[in-house]
């Protein structure tokens, strides 16, 4: 303990040298001249200006989780428009003399593409078929490829347009309320909280019974309560910058509500709007699913992912394969979609960033 | 808490009203009348119109199926001849709130277990698979889970009956089915929340104030993260209610959900709006519960005027 | 029981933060002591460390991205720096107390004021509950919190910012610490509640005896409350003294411009204000010279490549820049001739 004391004593008061990287009595004494001052070292900015958006870019692509979600993304968009041409069958050619063949890929019988059922009987040797069918067929025969493609097409399809509904509708309504505030804003948002209150399952399912089923009702009914979350970020956002100083700046300068809105507001306010769209896809895609799995969805011979699920779960115990390839890609998309959301989220707000 | 209370009421209302009234126009628009049977004569036609009071002005329709709904009463099945809807739904409620109720509780204390240590191990081995499975578990739809679940346990390995319902080990499947996605929503909101709260200056208070790690976790970490959770009490309860649709088609449950497929099936439109309703007063009053759940758990909301908190 | 006595003495302490893509060093070698009933004040821009500095002294750091790389502070008998978790738990609050910068944020919001306070004093002292309640009721008087009696059971929110910063300041002070660090107190705080809260920490300081150690960019509250003050500039400690001594005889070219770049009651009011030209450096990217050479204007060449060593002027006084150097006495006088 003594020992503790004296030390503390003699490091008194004054700062301890740190040992410097050369001996100061070897710096030689022409270095102690007056240099002039440089301005260009005062300013040390990290690295050269980045815009916000390449900043959020740079984010994501560190992301492995998201960089590979949008590839998987690209490559099931790109085979959903591509795949249906590749076996050159259509979705509805039905075939009775080949109902039921199981998936068959010359060079990948390892992974399980050997055409045997699940029995362990060869379909393709017994019953002499010679052509390929990659994904196998369904009980009419119709190629599983092609139909679980088209599917995912029409999925995809269903998908986007309630997004870009939901985009159109929300950004109006929010960008409205939000804009002119006061009565308008207190009005919209009351309505707003009502819609709220209502689960959109239960509107979905309303408006499917009354609407012919078909890909629009679909997307329609998905899109009568789906524009609120739309319409409540795009508020928050514009209120939020709308408070902003440069906003009121411009605003003083004289700056019209139409050149507000579009220079300001929206490149502002895109980011999350783009995070929500992301949110949204999945979540069409789950309900297109949904509805199809309870009996609601498309008729048949179209083919959605859902409607593919349906038929397959049927089939499941004997015929595995008609509901792994839809289950493999709506989960896959579904994945995909939420942590590239996650990821876009955390590169555009790195505050969120947990 | 008076006049918090009276405007979530109001707005608890309101939302019922605008519901119901647009359930009873939507029916009047449904293609068809709901008698759709060659065999029926008009004469026959017009006597099932009459019993059904569908051949009175609409406006005088609304009054008595409002008044009817006020009353619990939801009309009478298309389908099954002389049973009420109402019926219907109480004979078939309890199975569907076993599997739901049993989902709720397994689905949140496993979410929170996991999301708890996951945020408490940040960045950990473990923090990365419960964050992977937390993400599996939300995305992937509830019915490819139930499809596997009875495929793999049910089918292939016998250990549970795969389907129906004639004993307790039959609500199990269901339950797991029902209960990954709560797992998985409630472990990733937990863990957001415990994240956001770790990093608050009044935890770095209670550290300096020299309590153990142990306290102020309990004391001030997990007390303030578990607050909103509550507010996930509505989502989930909507999340559950939809799988029951699903999944009671799978397992063959014969609860709510089943109903509801079946409905749709044969086109009994009162059976269908009447579930439909019941789910949404059933969802409408959660929110409410959870509102008022909310403003007595934290001090913040002021029970005036119920003002966020911040 | 002298003035001079040090209770408090940080040597050589190096903290560096593990980002994901670089690591920063943010307190780089810095020494000083703190003495009992003194107020040391430590000050510098934003970025320069001494919050960090502040935060390390009670091993407040996040764990996963903060190391404290190299140095000791000495406390009683123990170095902080290694101290097992259940030492660091009794020393702080009871040795040791903090009072943060942002009272809005820095209360739990959940919790009962009173609660709060009585956490600490049980945590630290064998009281029974009724006992705790008594003390925290005292405190709360102490910091001049009227109906203290009732005001145990309200929620932070239901006071105002300069009310919460008391109820910190009575949650620090619960046990009687030695050593209080007050990290930017009154920054949040409006003019006329600032006066306030600094008169009750000084007030308080000469009841008890503590030694304080006062976080702040402000030299206003420096004149008014330090005996003693350390200049910080990118992590180091570039001139430490007296407060009238750094006040009236400043010595390294940064502490200058800080005193030039502040209004003072006292000063010719010809004088104009000089702001320091530039911005503070970029921590992860400094070179080998002096961090504050390229804003310098007395900078000489050998400041861009050699870190200046730490020198003396007095036993209380000391600075780190080469003008200290022999070797500048010409540089100093060409220096000089510009000037005039």
């Amino acid at each position: 303990m003594s020992m503790e004391l004296e030390r503390t004593k003699n490091n008194s008061q004054l700062p301890q040298s740190a040992a410097p990287l050369f001996p100061a009595d070897s710096i030689p004494e022409d270095l102690f001249v007056p240099e002039p001052v440089d301005a260009s070292l005062q300013e040390q900015t990290s690295g050269p200006m980045k815009s916000v958006w390449q900043d959020a870019w740079q984010r994501l692509v560190k992301n492995k989780g998201a960089v590979l979600s949008l590839f998987m993304i690209l490559l099931i968009t790109f085979l959903a428009l591509a795949g249906p041409a590749m076996s050159g069958r259509t979705y509805d050619e039905q075939n009775l003399l080949f109902s039921n063949l199981p998936p068959k890929v010359p060079g990948l019988e390892w992974l399980g593409f050997d055409g045997i059922d699940s029995k362990g009987i060869n379909q393709y040797e017994v019953r002499g078929v010679t052509e390929n069918f990659w994904f196998g067929t369904d009980e009419f025969g119709r190629d599983l490829w092609t139909r679980v493609w088209k599917g995912t097409q029409i999925s995809l399809l269903i998908a986007s347009l309630a997004a870009l509904l939901d985009l159109i509708i929300g950004v109006a309504y929010g960008g409205i309320s939000a804009f002119y505030g006061g009565r308008t804003d207190t009005v919209m948002q009351r309505i707003i909280e009502v819609l709220m209150g209502i689960p959109n399952l239960i509107v979905i399912i309303l408006f499917i019974l009354i609407l012919e089923p078909g890909i629009f009702s679909i997307v329609l009914a998905m899109i009568v309560t789906g524009w609120v979350s739309m319409a409540r970020v795009v508020r928050g956002q514009i209120l939020q910058i709308k408070a902003q100083e440069f906003v009121m700046a411009s605003r003083a300068l004289g700056a019209s509500n139409s050149r507000l809105i579009v220079k300001h507001m929206l490149p502002n306010a895109i980011g999350p709007i783009l995070v929500t769209i992301m949110f949204t896809i999945p979540s069409a895609i789950f309900f297109e699913a949904f509805l199809s799995f309870i009996g609601l969805g498309l008729q048949p011979p179209l083919a959605s992912l859902g409607m593919l699920i349906q038929d397959g779960y049927v089939a499941m115990r004997y015929f595995t394969y008609k509901l792994v390839f839809p289950g493999i890609i709506i989960s896959v998309l579904m994945i995909s979609f939420n942590l590239l959301a996650d990821g876009l989220r955390d590169a555009l707000d790195p505050r969120m960033k947990k | 808490m008076g006049a918090y209370l009276l405007r979530r009421l109001g707005y608890m209302l309101v939302t019922l009203l605008v519901i119901a009234t647009a359930t009873f126009f939507l029916m009047k628009m449904l293609p068809g009348t709901p008698f759709n049977n060659d065999r029926l004569n008009d004469q026959q036609l017009a006597n099932m119109n009459a019993k059904y009071g569908l051949d009175q002005p609409v406006a005088i329709q609304y009054l008595k199926y409002m008044s009817n709904l006020v009353q619990g009463d939801l009309g009478d099945s298309y389908k099954y001849v002389g049973r009420s809807v109402t019926e219907v739904i109480s004979e078939r409620i309890g199975p569907s709130a076993l599997i739901g109720f049993q989902a709720l509780i397994v689905g949140t204390l496993v979410g929170l277990a996991l999301g708890v240590t996951s945020a408490l191990r940040h960045n950990s081995l473990l923090d990365y698979t419960s964050v992977t499975l937390a993400v599996l578990g939300m995305s992937i739809p509830s019915f490819i889970f139930a499809a596997l679940l009875q495929y793999y346990v049910g089918l292939k390995w016998g250990l549970l009956p795969p389907a129906l319902w004639k004993g307790y080990e039959y609500t199990i499947l269901p339950t797991l089915a029902l209960s990954v996605t709560v797992i998985a929503t409630v472990a990733r909101f937990i863990r957001t929340e415990m994240l956001d709260v770790i990093n608050q200056d009044y935890v770095m208070t209670a550290q300096a104030k020299g309590l153990n790690q142990r306290k102020v976790i309990i004391r001030h970490v997990l007390r303030n993260a578990l607050i909103p959770v509550v507010t996930m009490l509505g989502p989930l309860a909507v999340n559950i209610m939809t799988g029951t649709l699903v999944i009671e088609k799978i397992f063959s449950v014969p609860g709510l959900g089943e109903q509801f497929s079946l409905s749709v099936i044969v086109n009994d439109y009162s059976v269908i709006m009447g579930i439909t309703l019941f789910y949404s007063f059933l969802f409408i009053f959660m929110v409410f519960i959870v509102d008022i759940l909310y403003g007595l758990l934290d001090p913040r909301i002021n029970l005036r005027g119920g003002s966020q908190k911040g | 029981m002298s003035m001079n006595e040090t209770i408090l003495s940080v040597e050589n302490l190096r903290i560096s933060f593990h980002l994901q893509d670089r690591v920063i060093q943010a307190v780089r070698g810095v020494s000083f002591t703190l003495n009992k009933g003194e107020t040391l004040a430590i000050v510098g821009e934003s970025g320069s460390g001494k919050s960090v500095t502040a935060k390390s002294l009670m091993r407040l750091l996040p764990k996963q991205t903060t190391r404290i790389t190299d140095g000791r502070i000495h406390y009683q008998n123990m170095d902080i720096t290694t101290i097992s978790p259940r030492e660091l738990e009794s020393l702080r609050g009871k040795e040791i107390s903090m009072v943060f910068q942002d009272p809005m944020t820095s209360l739990n919001p959940t919790m009962k004021i009173g609660q709060q306070i009585m956490e600490g004093i049980v945590q630290h002292q064998t009281l029974t509950k009724a006992e705790a309640r008594q003390k925290a009721i005292e405190m709360l008087k102490l910091v001049g919190i009227p109906n203290a009696e009732e005001r145990m059971e309200a929620y932070p929110h239901q006071f105002s910012g300069g009310m919460r910063q008391r109820v910190v300041i009575a949650i620090a002070l619960a046990c009687r610490p030695n050593i209080l660090i007050a990290d930017e107190p009154t920054t949040a705080l409006d003019v006329t509640i600032q006066a306030q809260i600094l008169d009750l920490m000084k007030s308080v300081q000469e009841q008890t005896q503590m030694g304080m150690i006062l976080i702040t960019h402000d030299l206003g509250v420096v004149a008014n409350m330090a005996q003693r003050v350390a200049v910080m500039y990118t992590g180091e400690i570039v001139e430490i003294g007296p407060t009238d001594e750094i006040f009236s005889n400043p010595q390294h070219p940064y502490t200058k411009g800080l005193l030039q770049s502040m209004p003072r009651l006292d000063a010719d009011r010809q004088e104009p204000l000089v702001p320091i030209p530039g911005s503070p450096p970029d921590v992860s990217r400094l070179g080998t010279g002096c961090a504050f050479a390229p804003r310098c204007p007395y900078v000489m060449k050998v400041c861009h490549h050699h870190a200046p060593p730490r020198t003396s002027l007095n036993e209380q006084h000391g600075t780190a820049c080469w003008l200290q150097d022999q070797r500048s006495l010409k540089a100093r006088e060409t220096f000089q001739m510009q000037r005039s």
